[in-house]
């Protein structure tokens, strides 16, 4: 598995079933961060060189290479719009998120 | 390892880094040019490491329980002990009869250049087979943006406020790159989120030194400087071109400049865009442009560059 994928967590019931620290399986991720967003990056593959910048400077690594293209992974982007004002041919929009 | 091995390292790019993402789902804040930095030397670094946080935001936004962001076996560490801990995870993985692993530390600017530091001399000076990379987002900003060693003149935090008595910050950056180098350490480097090829080359050369190594690297924080989250690159690169931060190695015993611009760009347009500088006066923008000035003109003095 090339990124993490929100799983199904259990809430422990009792005390004793905490662990003593912060300590869990390598990579568990029990939410998205899709949430987070108010604007959501679209890529015009059209005008994309993939030069793959975007995919550099991502600070949530949500830019995936893919077949010569790169793609946003919606579930954990945050909508910081680091890959838009980076790419060097403006092929990347933000788009207001509607509720 | 000598130079000419250190040069047959094959590079790592965009293009040929793995697809894998070791630092996942955290929640630092959009933008935040700390995640930029652990996310690249990670992968990097690769599936084989171990990596080390003592108390700050990298730690804070990775290990939320039930989430760990960091799909590398990581751990939190004491805010002042990261890099004993690492030391002690280096000697226990080669006791184990591990060979195929890297030990990393992430701090931030305090607990490197602060509360850090005593640790982090100690590991040099055994040469433990630790890479230590400090983020520095110029404050202690898990705490809420609190004045570090390495707060440059001039910043607005809560603990140096800027109004009629203050100028913000009254002292410099700690000059912690050569403090570490001053130990004789094999390899230490400076870089910036805003340079990022540069930072992955210098990550990529310390990964395959063994021993202490050391990358203090230059990394954004939106929230703490009041940048919107989008110029989170920009503004580090920003940094570099007006000659604030500069790009440099030591290794076998010399500086070198990586970088040595014939002309620096704003210094002002960089400080008056970001919330933490925006009261300045033009004598405190002169001030900081005389510190550059006299830092620049001794490390030309005496480190090589081109
Ligand atoms: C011994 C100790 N003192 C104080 C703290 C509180 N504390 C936690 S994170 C932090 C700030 C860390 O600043 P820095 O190292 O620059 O990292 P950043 O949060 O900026 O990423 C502080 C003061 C602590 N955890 N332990
Ligand atoms: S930065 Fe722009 S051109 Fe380059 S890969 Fe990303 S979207 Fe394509
Ligand atoms: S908006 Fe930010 S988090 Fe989303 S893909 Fe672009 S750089 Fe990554
Ligand atoms: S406060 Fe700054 S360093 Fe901390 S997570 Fe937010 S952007 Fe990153
Ligand atoms: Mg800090």
């Amino acid at each position: 598995m090339e990124r993490p994928i929100k799983r199904d967590f259990k809430r422990p019931t009792h005390i004793n079933d905490y662990p003593v620290g912060p300590q869990y399986e390598a990579g568990f991720l029990a939410e998205t961060n899709a949430s987070w967003r108010t604007f959501r990056p679209v890529i015009d593959l059209d005008k994309c060189i993939n030069c793959l910048i975007c995919y550099m400077v991502c600070p949530d690594g949500t830019i995936m290479k893919r077949e010569g293209k790169v793609a946003v992974d919606y579930d954990y982007c945050k909508g910081c719009g680091v890959c838009a004002h980076e790419c060097p041919k403006d092929a990347i929009a933000m788009i207001k998120e509607e509720l | 390892m000598t130079n000419e091995t250190i040069m047959n390292i094959p590079r790592v790019t965009p293009k040929n880094m793995t697809e894998q993402e070791f630092f996942y789902g955290h929640k630092a804040c959009a933008g935040c040019g700390g995640s930029v930095a652990v996310r690249l030397a990670l992968k990097v670094l690769g599936e084989r490491t171990y990596s080390a946080l003592p108390a700050g935001c990298m730690a804070a936004v990775g290990f939320i329980f039930p989430q760990m962001a960091f799909k590398n076996n990581s751990i939190i560490t004491t805010f002042p002990g990261v890099a004993s801990m690492a030391s002690g995870i280096a000697a226990g993985a080669k006791a184990l009869g591990q060979t195929d692993f890297k030990t990393v530390c992430f701090a931030g600017d305090g607990g490197t250049a602060d509360i850090g530091l005593q640790a982090l001399s100690g590991m040099i000076d055994r040469d433990d087979d630790v890479l230590y990379i400090c983020y520095d987002n110029e404050a202690y900003m898990n705490t809420g943006i609190q004045k570090s060693g390495l707060t440059p003149y001039g910043t607005h935090t809560t603990t140096t406020p800027a109004g009629k008595n203050l100028p913000g910050s009254k002292t410099h950056k700690k000059n912690v790159f050569e403090i570490i180098a001053a130990h004789d350490i094999k390899y230490a480097a400076t870089a910036s989120i805003g340079y990022p090829q540069d930072f992955i080359n210098k990550v990529n050369k310390a990964k395959h030194i063994k021993g202490a190594t050391f990358i203090h690297v230059y990394a954004s924080c939106p929230t703490g400087w009041g940048t919107p989250t989008n110029t989170s690159i920009e503004i580090a690169r920003e940094a570099v071109d007006c000659g604030l931060i500069f790009l440099a190695e030591y290794e076998n015993g010399d500086f070198k400049l990586n970088k040595n611009p014939k002309e620096f760009a704003s210094v002002k347009e960089y400080l008056t865009k970001q919330g933490r500088f925006k009261h300045m006066t033009d004598e405190d923008i002169e001030q900081v442009i005389g510190f550059r000035d006299m830092k620049w003109e001794r490390m030309r003095r005496n480190w090589n560059h081109k």
